[in-house]
């Protein structure tokens, strides 16, 4: 043997406490998963396949899957528009707004998912700031209702989720040569052609990279669905805690689980597979 | 086909400052119509801030910039009809060779097949036809900088900047380059900018080179010009090689050099006796010669160096100055031996050019070796 393989075995031992806790925290209860999910009845009698098969007879199930998929995409897709103005406005700025913006964006990561959840919750309820304001104002004649609603839900998460997405973005715009916006300039491009022929192909490893991120955020954001939605919207995360923790079905929320995962993941490998095939001459970020 | 189409460039008074900094200052210059001007000068003299006031990318403090006689200050860089070509090339690394050449064209909405012709001239103009539909990551850099030039002779610029256009190159591959984009240009009788901290370039593209140096203008003159009759002790260091020798002016046309000999100029020095004057003597315009001579500078060799068509000697003089002499190479010449004592003379006065000698001392690339 080689001195080689002796040293690479000793460089992998420190990684042993980390692989130990990955073994134990995700490996082994993601294998319970499936072996749950493959039980035919919650009391755990005999094994068959019957859980995916009353999920894909079930169009209850699957009309959940579709709305918590697109609601990830919708949400992914407001974050990319709103971000990108962003993410110009901080690369065209001084090392002090750039200082400014990047404080803004990492602030409402350092509070709690749920304590950024109730703050929606107060702009938006009945008696909340948008009500309130647009009555006092005359605007409107009645409190509208924008809590758990759909819209509501998607507002909440865009602004929840939109640092994944302006961070990768931002340091796709960096990434970007000054050079290539200058010579579209001295070519006789608008800012607006600049826009669509150089800087949007050429940041789109970036942009689908965050859109990934806030796709698989949104899709299985609990709480916020949850709390913003109010249970009168039902997606996957709360069809899966009912089955589990309401009706005490484990095996069939086993199974739900487990197309959620696939399901997600299956897009981000798609999406990710798409845009090495198609983003032509361009690192990926 | 060498028709003139450029625009003539005027800029008059023209400074900029960033912030407390000058980085341009009282910049005058007229550029002919389907004239190759370098700006040459050494990094942080202003050349590339001047190329950005002429691209239209930075607005001047002051001054005016013209194009064929109107002010141009106030036009942004997308409409005043410029070919860039910038150092790295900045070709567009996710569109084909084609659709890079193409940009300018369909930015000013020309008809597709208006689109399709000029391109394929400008592609075969630059000899890239063969490689339209690759990636710019698919080329060497002499294509790279053929695609970048025929993308900014595709939009029939009235005048086209070079930034820096050769220094990614290889060094063999240079010259090749330069004569052939020195042609291009000039077939297109279209007028050219070319900024640059290399002499050589300058000298081999320019047909007037303008010297910059702390954000003023030293010199604008033909390279010969230059060369011959430096209008400073900067420019004579800074445009090919030469070897500076400190002395006293004695007499009118009399200097008496640090290094031993009394030199006779034949001409006034125009200077009074005793001012401290910097002789610039170029290595081609001194020789190994006879000690008979009264005007033989002694100097101790130090090493010769051949370099293919020339040889190098340094020697050093007994106050100190290293002094190079270029010879051209023939059969039977002795080559000095480090060490040995030799003598050397001045082959034409009239071709030293005087300074005076500067309180702070003489440049610093002075001794930069060959």
């Amino acid at each position: 043997m080689s001195p080689d393989s002796a040293t690479g075995t000793n460089q992998l031992l420190p990684a042993v406490p980390l692989a130990a806790l990955f073994f134990a925290a995700f490996v082994l209860p993601l294998a319970a998963l499936v072996v749950i999910s493959l039980f035919r009845d919650p009391q755990f009698s005999g094994l068959s396949l019957v859980q995916y098969v009353r999920f894909l007879s079930d169009p209850f199930s699957l009309k959940v899957l579709t709305d918590t998929l697109w609601l990830g995409a919708e949400v992914a897709l407001a974050t990319l528009i709103l971000a990108y103005p962003l993410a110009l406005v901080y690369v065209a700025s001084g090392p002090f707004m750039r200082t400014l913006i990047t404080f803004l964006i990492m602030l409402p990561l350092l509070t709690s998912t749920v304590v950024r959840t109730f703050a929606w919750i107060v702009i938006l309820g009945r008696d909340g700031i948008v009500n309130s304001a647009m009555l006092s104002l005359g605007f409107w004649q009645a409190p509208a209702r924008l809590l758990y609603t759909w819209e509501g839900m998607v507002l909440a998460l865009t602004q929840i989720q939109l640092p994944l997405m302006a961070l990768p973005l931002i340091n796709s715009l960096l990434r970007l040569d000054r050079n290539l916006t200058r010579a579209a300039e001295g070519l006789g491009a608008s800012r607006a052609r600049i826009f669509v022929t150089v800087v949007l192909p050429l940041t789109l490893p970036g942009a689908i990279a965050g859109w990934l991120l806030v796709f698989a955020a949104a899709a299985t954001a609990f709480i916020t669905q949850t709390l913003v939605g109010g249970g009168r919207i039902i997606l996957m995360p709360s069809h899966i805690y009912q089955q589990a923790v309401g009706v005490q079905d484990w095996p069939f929320a086993a199974a739900l689980s487990l197309i959620f995962t696939l399901a997600v993941t299956g897009i981000v490998f798609a999406v990710g597979a798409l845009s090495r095939r198609y983003v032509r001459g361009v690192d990926a970020a | 086909m060498s028709e003139v189409r450029g625009h003539s460039l005027d800029l008059k008074g023209v400074g900029h400052a960033f912030g407390a900094t000058v980085a341009l200052d009282e910049i005058n210059l007229a550029v002919a119509a389907g004239e190759l001007i370098a700006l040459l000068g050494p990094s942080g003299c202003g050349k590339t801030t001047m190329l950005q006031i002429i691209a239209g990318f930075l607005r001047p403090s002051r001054g005016e910039v013209r194009f064929d006689g109107a002010r141009v200050e106030h036009i942004p860089a997308n409409r005043r009809r410029i070919g860039m070509v910038f150092q790295n090339y900045a070709l567009f690394p996710h569109l084909s060779v084609f659709e890079n050449v193409a940009y300018g064209l369909r930015a000013r909405k020309r008809p597709g097949a208006e689109v399709t012709a000029k391109v394929e001239q400008m592609l075969g103009l630059a000899q890239m036809s063969a490689f339209a539909r690759r990636l710019p990551g698919e080329l060497s850099g002499g294509q790279q900088q053929r695609v970048a030039l025929a993308r900014a002779l595709a939009i029939d610029p009235g005048l086209v900047l070079l930034d820096e256009p050769f220094s990614a190159l290889d060094k063999n591959l240079r010259l090749d380059m330069q004569i052939e984009i020195k042609s291009l240009l000039k077939t297109f009788g279209v007028t050219s900018i070319i900024v640059t901290h290399d002499q050589e370039e300058a000298l081999s593209m320019a047909d007037r080179i303008v010297v910059l140096s702390k954000g003023r203008i030293e010199q604008i003159d033909s390279p010969d010009a230059l060369y011959d009759r430096p209008a400073s002790l900067f420019i004579s260091s800074f445009i090919g090689h030469t070897n500076l020798l400190r002395g006293i002016v004695t007499e009118n046309d009399r200097v008496l050099l640090d290094a031993g000999p009394e030199i006779d100029l034949g001409r006034s020095t125009q200077r009074r006796r005793g001012t401290p004057v910097t002789l610039s003597v170029r290595p081609e315009n001194i020789a190994l010669g006879a000690a008979d001579r009264p005007d033989a500078i002694p100097v101790t060799i130090r090493a010769t160096v051949p370099l293919g068509a020339v040889s190098v000697t340094e020697g050093l003089t007994t106050s100190g100055e290293a002094v190079k002499v270029s010879q051209a190479r023939a059969a039977g010449i002795a080559r000095a031996q480090a060490g040995e004592a030799a003598w050397l003379a001045i082959s034409d006065v009239s071709r030293v050019s005087i300074f005076s000698t500067p309180a702070d001392g003489v440049p610093d690339h002075q001794q930069r070796s060959v």
